[in-house]
């Protein structure tokens, strides 16, 4: 059993160290972006269908969107003309609930329900986030939407936001095209 | 009043972000996941067109959890629509109601103003800024910045990383600058 689990180990430090060299060889950028942590290999030991479990916890997060009209074109409209308080009392609570969280699961560090250690990506500043915040802050405005809402929008009857995801995805792929011609 | 028909009233800001602040914990706990959406758009470009592009060579499967997520949110969606819908149109502020007044947009029966995201404006000039370069905007600012609001402003925040403040308040200004400035002009169209 010990045996199986060092051997675990050890190729989880493998695939890591590959990852790693994969990263070396694309940009800088690259290395100092932390969204494709690689801290999450272990998982690739639990069947496909524990996913689910994500799935579910968005559905119930879908909902919320939905219930307290987040995915509101609206409410961002009255969020950014300081007409109401209800976007920003939802994100202030939001971030305030989360940050509570992080510090106790730090400070009795928990470990996630497989018993593993948990970790924080740390986010290294560049101004990509100044300059691309402004670009995603004019596209919210516009169509009231962030990522996630998105999704909810198409699920809520919206249908036609279907084309406005497919949009987004493009941008995405016309960043990552672009990427290393763009100031960071 | 029943249970449901409670349900089915819009939720107060002080139920919702505290729940929506859980989900940091939740996915945490179950799976050692940082919260984050935006993600999930790359992880599409990944799976389906990589076109050897760097930013896009990596193991998606890795992340799939993030694609099981989104799809979820999805299926909430769907579901909150089935089942939740609050029957009575939405109240916003009558200010914001005058104003988008004089852009005929009136109908309040959906979270969504159907005089603008509909299939039939989808190729007025109107239409098009809105939804087809608006997602755009939306695509290519958050992967440039690295994160959504949920990624940077709550996440980030969370964790108390100043990188995510500057992208939180970069959001905000980018949002301010839209609404107040150039909207106005797009509605007009």
């Amino acid at each position: 059993m010990m045996e199986q689990l060092k051997n675990e180990i050890t190729d989880i430090n493998y695939t890591g160290e590959q990852e790693t060299k994969l990263m070396k060889r694309n940009t800088a950028i690259e290395m100092s972006s932390p969204e494709i942590a690689c801290s999450n290999d272990s998982e690739l030991s639990h069947p496909w269908w524990h996913n689910f479990k994500y799935a579910f916890t968005g559905l119930l997060f879908g909902i919320i969107f939905v219930k307290a009209e987040i995915i509101s074109w609206f409410r961002i409209q009255e969020m950014f003309r300081l007409q109401s308080f209800h976007m920003y009392g939802i994100i202030g609570s939001a971030i305030i609930v989360g940050a509570i969280s992080v510090w106790i699961i730090k400070k009795f560090k928990i470990k996630t329900i497989y018993g593993e250690p948990i970790s924080f990506a740390k986010k290294s500043f560049h101004k990509g986030q100044i300059y691309g915040g402004l670009l995603f802050g004019l596209g919210w405005a516009v169509t009231g939407a962030c990522p996630g809402p998105l999704f909810a929008q198409i699920g809520n009857g919206a249908t036609v936001i279907a084309v406005t995801l497919l949009s987004a995805i493009a941008g995405t792929w016309v960043y990552g095209k672009f990427k290393d011609q763009l100031p960071h | 009043m029943n249970l449901i028909e409670f349900i089915k009233q819009p939720w107060p800001w002080y139920v919702a972000g505290p729940l929506i602040g859980l989900t940091v914990p939740t996915l945490l706990l179950i799976g050692n996941k940082s919260f984050g959406i935006s993600s999930s758009l790359r992880h599409i470009c990944a799976a389906c067109l990589p076109a050897k592009i760097p930013f896009f060579s990596y193991d998606w499967k890795k992340e799939i959890w993030n694609l099981f997520f989104a799809a979820g949110i999805f299926l909430g969606g769907f579901l909150a629509f089935l089942f939740l819908q609050n029957p009575e149109p939405m109240t916003v502020n009558p200010n914001l109601s005058a104003e988008l007044a004089t852009y005929g947009i009136t109908n309040y029966d959906t979270l969504m103003p159907t005089e603008i995201f509909s299939w039939n404006n989808l190729f007025t000039l109107r239409g098009f800024i809105m939804m087809v370069a608006g997602g755009f905007l939306v695509g290519f600012g958050t992967r440039y910045a690295g994160g959504c609001t949920s990624g940077h402003a709550i996440m980030g925040l969370s964790t108390l990383q100043w990188p995510s403040l500057v992208a939180t308040i970069s959001f905000m200004a980018g949002g301010f600058i839209m609404a107040n400035l150039i909207l106005p002009f797009i509605l007009n169209l």
